[in-house]
């Protein structure tokens, strides 16, 4: 029979190929609908950009402080960069937290799972694809826009002093770009990695919610704390929760000196990567995250529409 | 090799009983029309055929177990959900990327060319997109799916006539081949009556008539008498009776057609008036 034929056929397709061709797409869907994953980096990225644009007013004169020996204008010149970087990651965090609290509930809102559902596509494909958004997609594009700005930054700060007889290599060799966009990617895998719990339990509620996803993410959190802060005047939890959200940075990074000149950026050898790996907090952290994204495929699976 | 096969298929909500011990097979290549009242179980039961929820009992649908297997019987099985499910943010020219990036048996040229023939525009958003348009683009995709079975639940709801019409026509001219095999539920029976193979009412989680079509004409009788006959035509005991015009029209379940003849003009019923005979008031 032809229909058994082309089966087989299929069958004898690469498998790889066959596994991700569903998961591609089903990244691409996300990217479709969800177009503020790329324009809230983006918005941040201009926000930061109209701001820098008034500090440039101040650039010739940090510039020729710093040639008379003035080191602390070394942070004025090199802050931005980091704001840029911050402001950035910020807007995508954001917006990974809301993405993922609408990512399982808007589709069973819209009723639109139906259509979803009479694809062959399945329930551990669709949550994976969700799932990756706010674990590669968005620090992809971090990375990218960051990386953008600083060089369009970079080009414009050159250009003003050009124009105003600045010290253009000074600028270049002061600014630690190289290094700054090396230390931005490990950054934002190490955040992927410890805020996934945080992002999988979003996803949980979202498949899991009928309504109001968002109080039902907030509520088991702040009613564990609040319980444990009345019963026992302890908040133990509440640290927990603190050091699952910024963690990440004391676990990643060795120690700052105290006489170091700028806390905005952290030169390389103070990466530590082998301790961020052995942390628990890594481990405990990424199991939760499984956990949370094994019981949202079994929701999308016996949840239907709302 | 039947298409669908439920053996003692039973599905409870609390303690509603939406599907009580049902058992039915459908054989390839027919045309299957399930019926019944609102909350009869029609939906449950497809949901159950399609994989969407849970149930107890036996069910097989081209050989597999649909709630382990979806995703995998999706390649196989295509389905319009009751109302309209495409999202609204999707661009025309995205749901045809997306069918053919995750479907292997999608047929993108087939789809463009029944799109070619309607008003649709590839940059169009659904949302933009009228209610008969939007079911349109959906009968597009699924029709250029190379499927075993299509299952369509309540396809043509709030459509006009004409959308009503055409749909039904492009789905017997363009898609059905003889070797799929096609479930429809609709409260419009009397617009599906010539082109079901099979029919199946359900009421209350239970089949209560499973037939073909050949069946249904052969055992349903229909036959409208003058008020001086209707005694005579009571008496060979109608399953149902109805009053248009001052005559009656008597409904009969096996009866002889010769006999029934000399009472006046016998045709086959229409389901709907079967169905009303055999679901009986709906208010019971």
């Amino acid at each position: 029979m032809s229909t058994e034929a082309q089966f087989d056929a299929e069958e004898s397709a690469p498998a790889a190929l066959r596994a991700t061709r569903p998961l591609y797409w089903s990244v691409r869907r996300e990217l479709w609908e969800n177009r503020s994953i790329y324009i809230g980096p983006l918005v941040g990225a201009a926000v930061n950009m109209l701001a820098f644009l008034f500090t440039l007013i101040h650039l010739p004169r940090s510039m020729r402080a710093l040639a008379a020996g003035d080191s602390t204008q070394q942070g004025d010149l090199v802050m931005p960069y980091g704001h840029a970087t911050m402001l950035v990651t910020l807007a995508a965090f954001v917006v990974g937290v809301l993405y993922c609290l609408d990512a399982l509930y808007g589709e069973r809102r819209d009723r639109s799972v139906l259509f979803w559902k009479s694809l062959p596509v399945s329930d551990l494909t669709t949550v994976l694809a969700k799932a990756s958004i706010p674990l590669l997609v968005l620090p992809l594009i971090v990375f990218a826009v960051t990386a953008a700005t600083h060089l369009i930054m970079l080009l414009v700060s050159t250009g003003v002093l050009l124009v105003s007889g600045g010290d253009v290599a000074m600028l270049w060799a002061r600014l630690p770009f190289v290094q700054v966009e090396l230390v931005t990617p490990y950054a934002l895998i190490v955040m992927a990695l410890w805020l996934a719990p945080i992002y999988g339990w979003l996803l949980l509620v979202s498949a899991w919610a009928r309504r109001a996803a968002l109080l039902w993410a907030l509520f088991p959190p702040i009613a564990i704390c609040a319980f444990e802060k009345i019963a026992f005047n302890t908040a133990h939890c509440a640290s927990l929760l603190g050091y699952r959200f910024v963690g990440w940075f004391t676990q990643a990074f060795a120690a700052v000196p105290p006489d170091h000149v700028d806390p905005h950026f952290i030169p390389l050898p103070e990466l530590a990567p082998g301790q961020f790996l052995t942390t628990a907090g890594l481990w405990v952290g990424l199991l939760f995250a499984a956990m949370f994204l094994a019981a949202a495929v079994r929701l999308r699976r016996d949840r239907g529409a709302i | 090799m039947a298409c669908i096969e439920a053996r003692g298929l039973r599905k409870t909500f609390g303690k509603t009983i939406a599907l009580d011990g049902v058992n039915l097979r459908v054989e390839e290549g027919r045309i299957l029309g399930l019926i019944g009242p609102n909350g009869a179980g029609k939906s449950t039961a497809l949901n159950a055929i399609l994989g969407l929820t849970t149930y107890e009992g036996e069910l097989n649908v081209l050989g597999r177990d649909p709630w382990r297997e979806r995703d995998r019987l999706m390649r196989d099985v295509c389905f319009i959900a009751d109302v309209a499910v495409l999202p609204r943010w999707l661009k025309v020219s995205q749901a045809l990327d997306y069918v053919g990036g995750v479907h292997p048996r999608f047929d993108r040229a087939k789809a463009e060319r029944f799109l070619a023939k309607t008003t649709i525009q590839r940059a169009s958003k659904v949302r933009e997109l009228s209610k008969g348009m939007v079911t349109q683009l959906h009968l597009a995709l699924v029709m250029a799916i190379d499927a075993r079975l299509l299952v369509l639940d309540e396809p043509t709801l709030g459509l006009d006539i004409l959308f009503r019409k055409q749909f039904y026509d492009s789905l017997l001219n363009d898609y059905f081949d003889g070797t799929r095999t096609i479930v429809v539920t609709t409260h419009q029976v009397e617009e599906i009556q010539h082109v079901l193979t099979d029919l199946m009412f359900i009421n209350r989680g239970r089949i209560v008539l499973n037939c073909s079509m050949e069946e249904f004409a052969a055992r349903y009788l229909e036959v409208t008498v003058h008020p001086e006959q209707a005694v005579a035509g009571r008496a060979l005991r109608p399953v149902h009776e109805r009053q248009v015009f001052g005559r009656s029209i008597l409904l009969f379940d096996h009866a002889d057609r010769e006999q029934l003849a000399a009472l006046g003009e016998v045709r086959t019923p229409s389901i709907a008036d079967v169905f009303v005979a055999v679901m009986g008031d709906p208010a019971q």
